[in-house]
């Protein structure tokens, strides 16, 4: 696939706990197109932050990536010195974090917050340090006024205390995005916001990605925000993807009865605003998993042939389930 | 912090202050020895003469009435005369108290730049040799007794490898006039760096045994604290930036590290002044601490008396100070 962004093979993550070896991410593949926005869904607990922090090399210990490829650009970044990783981050692949609230700097301005971002990677900064500065202090202003927080000039030196959760939010993803990255990794963007300023911050996204020809990959509960904003869908379950395709396909025709599970708790009309609403059951340990398809307990379609490990189905016209019930459907 | 809430911060010292009064009032009482008796020692002296002397010394009248003439006096200053040196208490402190501050605050400032680098070092390298070796060394600081630990570096570094004196504050052959009574800035103030060598050997030992326990805690609250901080999502944020590591430690992490490391070095400077009372001792140097030691010996009241009042206004308004620094230090809390 030569449009391929990011490439991940075979990725597996583990952390080593008192209890046991847990096995966040095991055997996750995944590929971000140039331009294209992915969208990941899955309840609580399902590898979703791990898998993208595995992405970005930081997971830190006890967790560790024990097998797998991750491919940016075609480079192959598990094998980039920690120097090689850094000019990576933020300049090609930035993120936001799932909690803004924790996420900048108590003891640091947010101008500063941001500034360190541009210095860091921007190359087209002027080298006289008061020319530096100003045009670093006007790009913020903008970066902050793009992201609809006003009279943002004097807000840079507020501190993140000095904003509401919404606030610290948009200020998030107004650093990541303030140095033009080829990839935005965004965890859970509008958890903490109210439903106009998610909208708000959905479609900066989406401008920006236009602009920019920016790719995005947007972890989310919410399938509504995954039906208007995403290009593509994977989903996960108990550290696995179990289902990926375009995102017209799978919410209008799902195939993994997890998938199929998830949509038919929601009502259809309200998709949007929707979270996701557990099944009934709970998702298993991910300590000594036996092997068999992790969905079985709660699966309503399961049989005798699930106690083995499933693999990933093709499921036609780019779809892929991890179920032994899916056969590529017959296209006329 | 508000102009209201500093006012009534202060405020609140005043109770705490009155309490330590009167404590240090009835135990000195209350201890035995009579400073009239060891006064006159194995001189002869008739009845007439030792009531006399009582008199003189206020001794005579009830416990109430001295603590209340005390007091009164103290607010005004005037701590009355020491019994020994026959000259006003707050002369004589005023006179030995240079030394001391000159200690404590070198004390401080070795503390201060041997703690928060290992403290960091250890917590970015958990779990190696250097990390284990800092925390037993810092189990050890705390733990052992400052005059043991005292008169192990004097037998090291001064008997048997004859590298720094024993005693004092400057060698006998010095006559440095003083300035600012600061004998490391006085040498250096009267262009004497000889001098200033000399004093810096004085003062280098006591030092290292007075702000060794110092040293352990700040080190191993630093540690806590970084580590704390290291697992914090904005230093992963700051990380996802792609900063480089030395912006992600010392300004994303060390900054907010060292607040609580700030606010206990202020709070242990308090604790300082206890071991000044020992160190100095051991150490002969010629400060308050020494001086409280022999007061209490000689039942020298007046001395005793305004000499910890001293050390309770201090250790109070060094919490105080370590309060409106950690205001001031972390932009979250607004007084
Ligand atoms: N530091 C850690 N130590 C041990 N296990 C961890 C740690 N971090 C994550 N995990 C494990 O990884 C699993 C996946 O976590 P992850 O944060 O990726 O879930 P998620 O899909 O992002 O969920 P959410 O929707 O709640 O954000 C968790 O169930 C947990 O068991
Ligand atoms: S493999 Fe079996 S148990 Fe697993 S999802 Fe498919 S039908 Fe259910
Ligand atoms: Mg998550």
């Amino acid at each position: 696939m030569t449009d391929a962004l990011l490439e991940v093979n075979g990725l597996r993550t583990v952390f080593d706990t008192r209890a046991g070896t847990v096995c966040a991410v095991d055997g996750v593949d995944a590929t971000v197109r140039r331009g294209e926005c992915l969208g990941v869904v899955g309840e609580s607990g399902s590898g979703k932050s791990v898998t993208f922090a595995s992405v970005m090399g930081l997971v830190r210990p006890p967790g560790r990536i024990e097998a797998g490829r991750i491919l940016f650009e075609g480079r192959d970044l598990r094998a980039l010195s920690p120097r090689q990783m850094r000019a990576i981050r933020g300049r090609d692949i930035a993120m936001t974090m799932q909690d803004a609230l924790t996420a900048l700097n108590p003891a640091l301005t947010v101008g500063e917050q941001m500034a360190e971002m541009m210095e860091a990677h921007d190359e087209s900064l002027p080298a006289s340090r008061g020319a530096r500065r100003r045009a670093i202090a006007e790009r913020s202003a903008e970066m902050l006024g793009l992201v609809g927080i006003p009279s943002a000039g004097e807000r840079l030196r507020q501190y993140p205390h000095e904003f509401s959760g919404g606030m610290r939010q948009r200020i998030m993803i107004a650093i990541a995005l303030a140095s033009r990255p080829k990839l935005l990794i965004a965890d859970e963007p509008t958890t903490a916001l109210d439903v106009t300023i998610q909208a708000q911050v959905l479609e900066l996204i989406t401008d920006i990605r236009a602009e920019l020809g920016m790719s995005v990959v947007l972890i989310t509960h919410d399938l509504g925000v995954v039906a208007e904003h995403c290009d593509r869908v994977m989903v996960m379950y108990a550290g696995q993807v179990v289902e990926t395709g375009p995102t017209a396909d799978v919410i209008g025709a799902p195939r993994h009865p997890y998938t199929k599970g998830l949509l038919a708790s929601i009502p259809r009309l309200a998709l949007r605003g929707q979270r996701i609403r557990p099944i009934e059951g709970q998702v298993p340990e991910l300590i000594d998993l036996p092997p068999q398809c992790r969905f079985y307990s709660r699966c309503p379609e399961r049989g005798p042939e699930c106690l083995r490990p499933v693999e990933m189905h093709d499921a036609g016209e780019g779809r892929e389930a991890r179920c032994v019930r899916v056969v590529p459907e017959m296209v006329s | 912090m508000s102009l209201a809430r500093l006012v009534e911060r202060l405020l609140q010292l005043i109770p705490v202050l009155l309490g330590v009064s009167v404590i240090v009032f009835v135990m000195i009482t209350l201890t035995p020895g009579d400073p009239v008796d060891i006064m006159i020692g194995d001189e002869i002296v008739t009845e007439e003469q030792e009531e006399a002397m009582r008199r003189d010394l206020g001794l005579d009248r009830p416990v109430h009435e001295r603590f209340l003439v005390f007091l009164g006096n103290a607010v005004q200053g005037d701590f009355g005369e020491s019994f020994y040196h026959g000259r006003p208490v707050a002369d004589v402190i005023a006179e030995r108290l240079p030394a001391t501050i000159e200690l404590t605050l070198v004390a401080m400032i070795i503390a201060l730049v041997t703690a928060i680098p290992l403290g960091v070092l250890a917590a970015i390298k958990r779990n190696s040799i250097l990390d284990r070796i800092a925390t037993v060394g810092s189990l050890l600081g705390v733990s052992l007794p400052g005059f043991w630990f005292g008169i192990l570096l004097i037998m090291l570094f001064a008997v048997q490898l004859d590298l720094l004196p024993v005693s004092g504050r400057i060698g006998y052959a010095f006559e440095i006039e003083p300035i600012t009574h600061f004998m490391l800035i006085d040498t250096l103030l009267r262009g004497r760096p000889d001098a200033f060598l000399d004093a810096l050997s004085h003062i280098i030992l006591p030092a290292i045994t007075l702000g060794l326990p110092m040293t352990a805690i700040l080190m191993r609250v630093t540690r806590a604290s970084m580590l704390e901080v290291l697992r914090q999502d904005y230093v992963t944020f700051a990380e996802a930036k792609g900063l480089a590591r030395h912006r992600i430690l010392f300004r994303h992490a060390l900054k907010n590290a060292l607040i609580p490391t700030v606010s206990v070095a202020a709070i242990e400077t308090g604790s300082l002044l206890g071991g000044n009372m020992i160190v100095e001792t051991v150490f002969g140097w010629p400060g308050l601490g020494r001086l409280v030691v022999e007061s209490i010996f000689v039942r020298n009241y007046p001395l005793v008396q305004a000499a910890v009042l001293l050390y309770a206004v201090t250790y109070v308004m060094l919490n105080f100070f370590a309060d409106i620094l950690y205001t001031v230090l972390n932009p979250r809390v607004k007084l």
